[in-house]
């Protein structure tokens, strides 16, 4: 915000910037102090108003051994999401950076799954997965029993976890193409007249110089997978076979508007939100002190 | 490319063409299975080439998931969120970047904290606040003794309610009450340079002239940008129209109804009908993005980082 500003007006910016203004309050400050009053609060079960309990509803959930499996349940996805939709995003973006010859036609195609709604994706994936039907289901005919995500958790969860990579794929090209065509082309040159073969200059030259990108798409998708897989689980398994992919969003959803346990849910939402600002603040820190390369 | 190497280059193809399969499987499958009768698509394993069935299929999916108010709900939210956004964007951005007043800084930051906390994290009391969207305001009243002067004065009691469940309003506000937008348009504005203003002050031109006839004008490229990104996200929304609408008949909207689509348990296994329908329900956005691909592309990198 260096810039200078230019028209003083004591009512027009405040007729600009007063709707967006009002928006944010209403939709953004206001629930999310809403979800810190029910967090430390108790609501009487014969009406009355809410008792403030303090920690209790945090100490609750921190005691459910049930809720630590989530969590767990949580990380492990977001990683292996994360690694498997960022690995097929930079093998693409560092072969289609060579610019052959119809490589415009491959890079539109890659394109297409940022487009695509998480439920739509997660039916489709539904219906190829599908025990029962002719597609991955086939090898059941050769091996009875060996692939039934609706019994098997293992099975389920990895089924998401693919349909969630395969999402995230469209962005993360989008943004290792971009770092990848940053850089610049002298240095690349420079690289071939020294000996180094494309292979080499992968590893030794362009990876090296777009760890900025790798680190903030590292950040972007484990928010993402932490916070957008309500729609995929929904639609594919809703959290079963028995929990077995019941991550933290679909639990704050089931506890909150199922089971009705609004100070439940509120806690586990604070939880989830000092993990998202916690992401977020570590990629500013880093950002910071890594982003000067040129 | 810098140097010949005919292996490297097939290496390359290979590995894009192995893309390709990845990213278009699931596509190719959807098609496939969409356009089979209920014989082919049970068929294990499945023939992976279209059949001739799809009109069918799209017919009793649209029948089955009431695909056509549906769809309507869907483009009124997605092209309502849009518009607000790129409006609501435009100028608070421009209030932000160019003019001066004491709570800048403030406003800028209370409206990009925003940014770091997606709509899911803080989904129970959201929806709380969307029964009565003007409680704040009644807590606000409550607090300082406004309510209880007005009603010892004119025996009238404040009572503030707007309730959003089942409604449009419901449906686009909160979606476009996140920063994204404001943040690309501020990136924009940034880089106008400071001898414009001067040239158009010096014409003469007031700075809600300068805003429709040179900042507008010059911001194409980025309302294109915005518009597809916020018309995706928009139309792709899951959770919260599903919170939000009680009545499903008048407000759903189109991906909502994917749920519906998929065989029961015991039911018939017609995933034929299913695909279809998703078909029909990705296909929007696909459109808009494969369109617009060389716009929103631009917009989304300059967005986030």
């Amino acid at each position: 915000m260096e810039r200078r500003a230019f028209y003083r007006n004591p009512v027009l910016p405040w007729l600009l910037i007063g709707p967006q203004l009002i928006l944010v309050l209403v939709f953004f400050y206001w629930p999310t102090s809403q979800a810190l009053y029910w967090a430390f609060t108790l609501e009487q079960p014969w009406g009355g108003g809410n008792t403030w309990v303090w920690l209790d509803n945090f100490i609750a959930i921190f005691r459910d051994r049930e809720y630590w499996a989530t969590v767990a349940r949580s990380a492990f996805y977001a990683i292996c999401t994360t690694g498997l939709s960022m690995a097929v995003a930079l093998f693409l973006a560092c072969f289609v950076d060579r610019s052959l010859k119809g490589t415009k036609l491959f890079q539109s195609v890659y394109v297409w799954p940022y487009a695509i709604a998480a439920p739509a994706a997660g039916v489709a994936f539904r219906f190829i997965f599908a025990p029962q039907s002719g597609l991955i289901g086939s090898i059941n005919t050769l091996w009875p029993g060996i692939w039934d995500p609706s019994t098997n958790g293992i099975h389920a969860l990895a089924m998401v976890i693919i349909c969630h990579a395969w999402l995230g794929i469209g962005y993360n090209f989008i943004f290792f193409l971009a770092a990848l065509q940053m850089i610049p082309r002298s240095i690349t040159e420079a690289g071939a007249m020294d000996g180094a073969r494309p292979l080499r200059r992968m590893f030794d030259l362009q990876l090296p110089l777009i760890t900025p990108t790798v680190f903030f798409l590292l950040i972007m998708n484990l928010i993402s997978s932490f916070t957008d897989s309500f729609g995929l689980i929904d639609t594919m398994t809703e959290g079963g076979p028995v929990g077995s992919t019941e991550v933290m969003v679909y639990k704050i959803y089931f506890d909150g508007f199922k089971g009705l346990d609004y100070s439940g849910a509120a806690a586990q939402s604070i939880v989830l939100m000092f993990l998202v600002i916690a992401l977020t603040f570590v990629q500013f820190k880093w950002v910071e002190k890594r982003v000067h390369y040129n | 490319m810098i140097e010949r190497s005919p292996l490297f280059n097939f290496v390359t193809y290979a590995a894009m063409i192995l893309g390709l399969l990845v990213v278009l499987v699931p596509f190719w499958i959807v098609i496939v299975a969409g356009s089979q009768s209920l014989q082919e698509v049970s068929r294990v394993p499945i023939v992976l080439w279209p059949s001739s069935h799809l009109w069918e299929n799209i017919q009793s999916a649209w029948l089955r998931a009431d695909l056509g108010p549906k769809l309507i709900n869907s483009f009124i939210v997605a092209i309502g969120v849009t518009a607000g956004k790129i409006l609501l964007a435009s100028i608070s951005a421009f209030a932000i970047v160019f003019f001066d007043f004491k709570a800048r800084m403030v406003c800028f930051w209370l409206i990009f904290i925003t940014l770091m906390l997606p709509l899911e994290v803080r989904i129970v009391p959201t929806y709380a606040i969307a029964a009565n969207a003007l409680l704040p305001f009644q807590v606000v009243l409550d607090t300082l003794g406004i309510t209880g002067l007005v009603q010892a004065v004119s025996s009238v009691r404040i009572g503030l309610e707007w309730n959003l469940l089942n409604s449009y309003t419901g449906l686009i506000l909160p979606l476009v009450a996140t920063a994204t937008g404001t943040f690309l348009y501020r990136q924009f504005f940034m880089t106008i340079p400071d001898e414009l203003i001067e040239a158009s002050k010096m014409d003469g031109a007031g700075p809600v002239r300068f805003f429709f006839d040179v900042l507008l004008p010059l911001s194409r490229t980025n309302m294109l940008a915005l518009a597809t990104i916020m018309f995706v996200s928009s139309w792709n929304q899951y959770l919260w129209p599903l919170l939000i609408t009680t009545d499903r008949t008048h407000y759903g909207t189109v991906v909502m109804q994917l749920k519906a689509l998929i065989p029961t348990q015991n039911g018939t296994p017609d995933w034929n009908v299913t695909m279809a329908g998703a078909l029909i329900i990705m296909l929007p956005p696909l459109l808009v993005v494969a369109l617009m691909q060389r716009w929103f592309v631009r917009g989304l990198i300059t967005r986030d980082k």
